[in-house]
This record gives C-alpha cells, sequence and structure tokens, in this order.
C-alpha cells in the first residue's frame, strides 16, 4: 500500500507524542513508554497499575478525541495476515521484554535523555525492522 | 488527580500517533522501505517528538520532585547488555513482520478492525510469557525504561 509523505503532520504528531512523554514526566515522574506500561498491568501486577490502565484508556479513546477535532478517516493498511499479525505481536512481545522498551521507551524517551542503552536499542531494532522489511517486501515476497 | 492526569495525556499521546500516522503499519512500513513504496514521514514523527522531549525533559529535571509523585522513576543508567541488544533485535523483527509496535497499536485498536486485535493477543502473550520468565529469575530488565 502507497502512503503520502505527511512531513507537517508526522512533525506535529510527534511534537504530541513528545509533549505528552514530557508532561507525564513533569506530573506523575514515570517515562512514557507502552511496553511499560502495558506490561505493569500483567501478572505480577505492578502496584501502581491505576496510572497505567488510565495511560493505555485515553490512548484507546484518542480515536474519538481526534475525530471531534476534525479529523479525517484514520487510514490503517494492514498488509499481513491473520496468522503472521498474531506471530508479529508474539515476537514483538518477547523481543521488548527483553530489549527493556520499544520505539517510544527508547526512541523518544531514551534518546531525550542521552541513554547509551537506548541508542545502541533504537539503532539496533531500527536496523532490523528495515532488514525484515527488505527481506519480505523484495527476497520472500516477490 | 494522578488517574485523570495519565488519562489526558494518554489521550495527547494516542493523538500525536492517530496525527502522525504511526498508527498506521503500512506507513511505518514503507518508512523502511527505501528500496520500494518508501515514505520518511516517521523520520519526522521522531525529529517531533525528540525535539519536544529533549528540551522538556532538561526543564523537568530541574525540580527536584514531579508534581503529582514522590520522586522522578528513571531507569538506572547500566550497561549496554547482549540481552539488550538481542531483545531490541528481535522486536525489530517483529515490527517489520507487520508495522505494528506497541505505542502504533493502542490507538487504532478501536477501529473496528481485527488485525490490530489479533496481534494485541501476540503481544500479551509474549509480554506475560517474558514477564513470568524474568520474575521468576529474578531479572529485572529495568522496567521504568520501557
Amino acid at each position: 500500500m502507497l502512503t503520502t509523505f505527511t512531513p507537517f503532520q508526522s512533525l506535529c504528531g510527534g511534537a504530541l507524542i513528545g509533549l505528552s512523554a514530557t508532561l507525564l514526566m513533569l506530573l506523575l515522574g514515570r517515562v512514557a513508554g507502552v511496553t511499560g506500561i502495558v506490561a505493569g498491568l500483567l501478572p505480577p501486577v505492578s502496584h501502581d497499575w491505576t496510572w497505567r490502565a488510565a495511560f493505555l484508556a485515553g490512548m484507546i479513546f484518542s480515536p474519538w478525541l481526534y475525530a471531534a477535532a476534525g479529523g479525517g478517516v484514520i487510514a490503517i493498511g494492514i498488509s499481513a495476515g491473520p496468522a503472521m499479525l498474531l506471530a508479529s505481536g508474539l515476537i514483538v512481545g518477547v523481543g521488548v521484554s527483553y530489549g527493556a522498551g520499544c520505539t517510544s521507551g527508547h526512541g523518544i524517551c531514551g534518546l531525550a535523555r542521552f541513554s547509551p542503552r537506548s541508542l545502541a536499542a533504537t539503532l539496533t531494532f531500527m536496523a532490523t525492522a528495515a532488514a525484515t522489511v527488505y527481506f519480505v517486501r523484495h527476497v520472500w515476497g516477490t | 488527580m494522578r488517574i485523570l492526569a495519565a488519562l489526558m495525556l494518554g489521550m495527547l499521546f494516542g493523538l500525536g500517533i492517530l496525527i502522525s500516522g504511526m498508527g498506521n503499519p503500512a506507513k511505518v512500513l514503507n518508512f523502511f522501505d527505501v528500496a520500494g513504496s518508501w515514505d520518511p514521514s516517521l523520520a519526522f514523527v521522531m525529529a517531533g517528538g525528540l525535539l519536544v522531549n529533549v528540551l522538556g525533559h532538561q526543564f523537568v529535571m530541574r525540580r527536584s520532585a514531579p508534581m503529582l509523585a514522590q520522586q522522578f522513576e528513571l531507569p538506572a543508567t547500566s550497561p549496554v547488555t547482549g540481552t539488550l541488544i538481542g531483545g531490541a533485535a528481535v522486536f525489530g523483527i517483529g515490527w517489520g513482520l507487520s508495522g505494528f509496535c506497541p505505542g502504533g497499536l493502542i490507538p487504532v485498536l478501536g477501529l473496528g478492525r481485527s488485525g490490530p486485535l489479533l496481534f494485541l493477543l501476540g503481544l500479551l502473550v509474549g509480554l506475560g510469557a517474558a514477564r513470568l520468565r524474568m520474575v521468576r529469575q529474578r531479572f529485572t530488565p529495568s522496567e521504568a525504561e520501557s
């Protein structure tokens, strides 16, 4: 599926993500890493599960805010089949657990603190994601 | 107050995901497909997020404590380990297979499509299994970082 290059929207959307991360640190003193927030809700459930559940509920309800703010149709193009989606989720779940974070925790929060671990993790997952996409689209998928 | 703040900030985060295009797996995959239908938008999402958060973080860290909590919970400074790199490498492979990452997924769960729910099921099983195994081994991958 072809997508349109949206530098302005992506920059603004990214800025909102960064603003949310900054405010979460300012108000609650917590890192806005979605992996860590979700993981704390799985057994053994963290003692501080309430803010985690509230943050995720806010994320789930964000499409309504998007619609109310005049945003158009939310386009999502999914090329993977059902089995691939399940497998992909499973692999991501294991990877982010041992990798101690995902795009938000390392890519937005960790890099902003100039964390060497987050820099190493971000460069690694960007490289393997690019290699995987190349393999799926240009080697295997042709 | 803490709960309300977390709810609002989750909405702001999700709004950012939706506006930026990070919730669209096709857009994410196209960012990595330099040899094909390349869409560099994701770089602008990272740039926008980092620009605000680098400045914001410096500002916030001038305080001795957060406004609604006792202390800042920042991950301990630990070395780059093989586990970290291995885990990140595995994450990238899974991300490249579908275009979904945890942050991009949550805001599109309620759009009535089955694909995000299937990915979520796999994600929860993978996260849950790894978490239980780590707890048993008393291995904590500095949770606050993620």
